[in-house]
């Protein structure tokens, strides 16, 4: 039998979809370990770094700011500068971009409203490492649960991301207000993603959509490849 | 030594909060024009010379009480 591959899930004060993150990627064939925000270092076996959502740090300053720059974030900027797969759920977009791990930044949202509810989103690039199970414009069902998600760049930098295939995944109408309906971006390297929506909400019919599944299983898929190149 | 520092949503961002704000206190009867809100830190530093504070609390502006992209900084020192 092979070994599953490890997911590193980075635990903050106020994250709370830590453990949600964690049963859908055993339900996908991963294990995960849990690392407390003050670690400092990521464990020998990561494989792929989870960043959950919730509300770390109480949201202080701003969303994901506090975030940015605690001890296991070094970890992730080395583990993801190796070629690492990093993923950022909600919070964890806020954090990533907080950290400028990726381009952008979430602000509040337009309409000053918490938006809790199923979404649907189209895959606009589908061939980076989180995207590679589903077809492009393939239309994804994806709960969002956030009250500063409207992603925000200039208009110059926006365009270099569309361009350049960065701009992953876009809601199929205005949710929150983001800059171009943006749900989803990839750094240019490609290993590093953050989008507003949670797959690990939606990882089995019974939730209401297993759509999640496609991304967190490419994640997976990942995991297993980086953990061979760096053995 | 103390500093001041405002943080205010840049020139041309959208200020939802600001325009929250605005709408309220026209139904308070107040006739106001656009309104931003931002954000007010006070820091105690221990360090006495001037220049060197100012260099202190940019540093700390720009790694983490401002983002950029978003907002703008201003610096005011009081010796106390």
């Amino acid at each position: 039998m092979t070994e599953r591959p490890v997911v590193a899930v980075v635990v903050f004060p106020g994250s709370n979809d830590d453990r949600d993150a964690a049963w859908a990627l055993g339900a996908l064939g991963a294990d995960h370990v849990f690392v407390w925000h003050e670690e400092q270092e990521l464990p020998e076996a990561t494989g792929a770094v989870i960043l959950p959502g919730g509300f770390s740090y109480g949201d202080y300053l701003r969303c994901g700011a506090i975030a940015s720059v605690a001890p296991a974030m070094d970890a992730v900027r080395r583990f993801a500068a190796s070629g690492g797969p990093v993923l950022g759920i909600c919070n964890g977009f806020q954090i990533l971009c907080e950290a400028r791990l990726l381009p952008g930044i979430l602000r509040p949202n337009r309409q000053l409203e918490f938006v809790c509810r199923d979404t649907t989103v189209r895959v606009e690039s589908a061939t980076t490492l989180f995207t590679r199970r589903c077809e492009p414009g393939q239309e994804l069902v994806l709960p969002v649960k956030h009250g500063e998600g409207a992603w925000h760049a200039d208009e110059v930098q926006f365009v270099q991301l569309a361009a350049r295939g960065q701009i992953v995944l876009r809601y199929g109408n205005d949710v929150n207000g983001s800059l171009g309906n943006v749900a989803g971006v990839v750094n240019e390297a490609g290993n590093v993603m953050g989008l507003m929506p949670h797959p690990e909400h939606a990882v089995d019919p019974l939730l209401g959509s297993a759509d999640g599944g496609l991304l967190l299983a490419a994640l997976v898929d990942a995991a297993a490849e980086h953990a061979l190149i760096a053995a | 030594m103390r500093a001041t520092v405002l943080v205010r949503p840049k020139e041309g961002i959208l200020d939802p909060q600001g325009e929250a704000v605005q709408s309220s206190l026209e139904k308070l009867g107040f006739a106001v024009g656009s309104i931003r809100v931002g954000r007010v830190i006070d820091i105690e530093l221990s360090a006495e010379d001037h220049a060197f504070a100012r260099e202190e609390v940019e540093r700390m502006c720009s790694g983490l009480l401002a983002n950029p992209l978003i907002e703008s900084f201003e610096i005011r020192l009081d010796e106390a």
